[in-house]
């Protein structure tokens, strides 16, 4: 299993966020997270990597506790990508320095080795042409395709997705929507906190419902928006498709 | 020309040369450490340590809430007598002006580095880096840059705070012109030309500083 989550509890203070949450994810999955906002469906994301700190239950990545103090959790987040929904590119560095950071300060791979692993991943996000600028010079569209190139550089086996294109002008959700389904067909586990409910229907293997903190449904795309079964999903799903 | 050369407006001018460099001295050894404890203290206030995060708000709330003048007549003339040691007035006021200062930078540094929005050391984090690199590499350089315009200010601040130390008679621009009408009684003519001095360095500092946040702005 490259993720398992059991019985997973979140509060911001008195306020529950993650009331009890379980999820099993195996190698090369890609499972979708849709729900309203302030479902928790980012939050339990976050926990995946330990971005937020979980109140109670555990967290496994590739069997690893992430909750153990005697887990390196560093390490484990180079194992795990994370892309968030506002890039979050370092502003100070040029869109290679962006993607070779990682593997320099961590892998400790010389500048040279590390730019000559970076292009193929430039190309493969179709950015070639923009090593050399700074982030600001860039569209959401292309900052976002460079975040995934800048996870992608620590060799994950994990890619966990923050709502990627919500915050993108609808003609550029295309492209970064693009990058992930190849990633998928290339086989990477993937989770995805989305909006986008084509993207779920295509590219995910099983999608998840989430409201209120739990997962209210959990099926395979063409059940879950074809046949939902709880009517909080019937709800959400005859509001967004 | 004999009348400009006779005149204290000149005459007064080496005196003064020897002061600046004293005070220029005094300012960029005092805020070169200044700028360390400021670092130490202005990340210490960002912890979530609240023995760390003590220590380093008592420092910043004694040196802010007391007059840099009796700062410098304790560190002169009080811890002296309490602990029986002699220290020269150069020394005694780059002290000063490096406790001082350091506390107002602290507050800088804490600013400047709270500024930074969260999503940079998640970014950071996410990829593995741990707290310290990503504050090096990720926070830090942003955080320096918003720094630059209140450093500059306080530059300006500590120069001119070093004209306090007149009162224990180190050589630094002021005390340099005091000296001068002492004898001569040109008092006019000797501060007209201290400020002057002060305004050489205070004036091109502040339009400099105004290019540099202009540039920041972009």
């Amino acid at each position: 299993m490259m993720i398992t989550v059991k019985d997973l509890h979140k509060s911001f203070g008195k306020n529950e966020v993650l009331k009890g949450i379980d999820l099993e994810v195996e190698e090369q999955e890609v499972v979708c997270v849709i729900g309203p906002s302030g479902s928790g469906k980012s939050t339990f994301l976050r926990c995946m990597n330990l971005l937020e700190e979980v109140t109670s239950g555990d967290v496994y990545i590739e069997g690893d506790n992430l909750t153990d103090p005697k887990v390196n959790i560093n390490e484990v987040r180079s194992r795990v990508g994370m892309v968030f929904q506002h890039f979050n590119l370092f502003p100070h560095m040029t869109v290679l320095e962006n993607i070779t950071i990682g593997p320099k300060k961590i892998k400790g791979h010389s500048k040279e080795k590390a730019e000559e692993e970076a292009r193929p991943l430039l190309d493969r996000v179709g950015l070639q042409d923009k090593a050399d600028v700074y982030p600001e010079s860039l569209s959401g569209g292309q900052k976002q395709r460079v975040a995934i190139a800048r996870s992608l550089a620590m060799n994950p086996k994990i890619m966990l997705f923050d709502e990627p294109t919500s915050a993108l002008d609808p003609e550029l959700v295309g492209d970064v929507l693009a990058v992930m389904k190849d990633l998928a067909q290339e086989g990477m586990t993937m989770v995805v906190v989305t909006h986008e409910m084509g993207f779920a229907k295509e590219v995910g293997d099983r999608v998840l419902f989430m409201d209120e903190g739990v997962v209210m449904e959990e099926d395979t795309p063409e059940n879950l928006f074809d046949n939902p079964q709880n009517p909080r999903t019937q709800e959400f799903l005859s509001k967004v498709l | 020309m004999e009348f400009l050369t006779e005149s204290h407006y000149y005459r007064v001018m080496p005196f003064l040369f020897e002061g600046l460099v004293y005070t220029l001295m005094i300012t960029i050894a005092g805020l070169l450490i200044g700028f360390v404890l400021g670092a130490i203290f202005g990340l210490a206030r960002l912890t979530k340590n609240k023995f760390i995060y003590g220590i380093a708000s008592i420092y910043v709330e004694v040196v802010r809430g007391t007059p840099i003048l009796a700062q410098i007549l304790f560190i002169y003339f009080g811890l002296p007598d309490l602990l029986e040691w002699n220290i020269d007035k150069v020394t005694a006021s780059i002290i000063a002006i490096a406790l001082n200062a350091g506390a107002y930078i602290a507050e800088i540094v804490r600013g400047a580095v709270y500024s930074i929005d969260k999503g940079q050391s998640e970014a950071g984090r996410s990829i593995g880096l741990n707290k310290s690199q990503t504050m090096r590499y990720i926070i830090w350089p942003q955080a320096f840059r918003r720094m630059i315009p209140p450093l500059g200010n306080q530059f300006i601040i500590s120069l001119k705070d070093t004209s306090l130390f007149s009162v224990i008679a180190v050589s630094e621009l002021l005390y340099m012109g005091q000296q001068y009408y002492g004898t001569t009684f040109a008092a006019f003519e000797a501060l007209t030309m201290v400020c002057v001095l002060y305004l050489c360095i205070t004036i091109p500092t502040s339009l400099y500083l105004r290019k540099v946040e202009r540039r920041l702005d972009v």
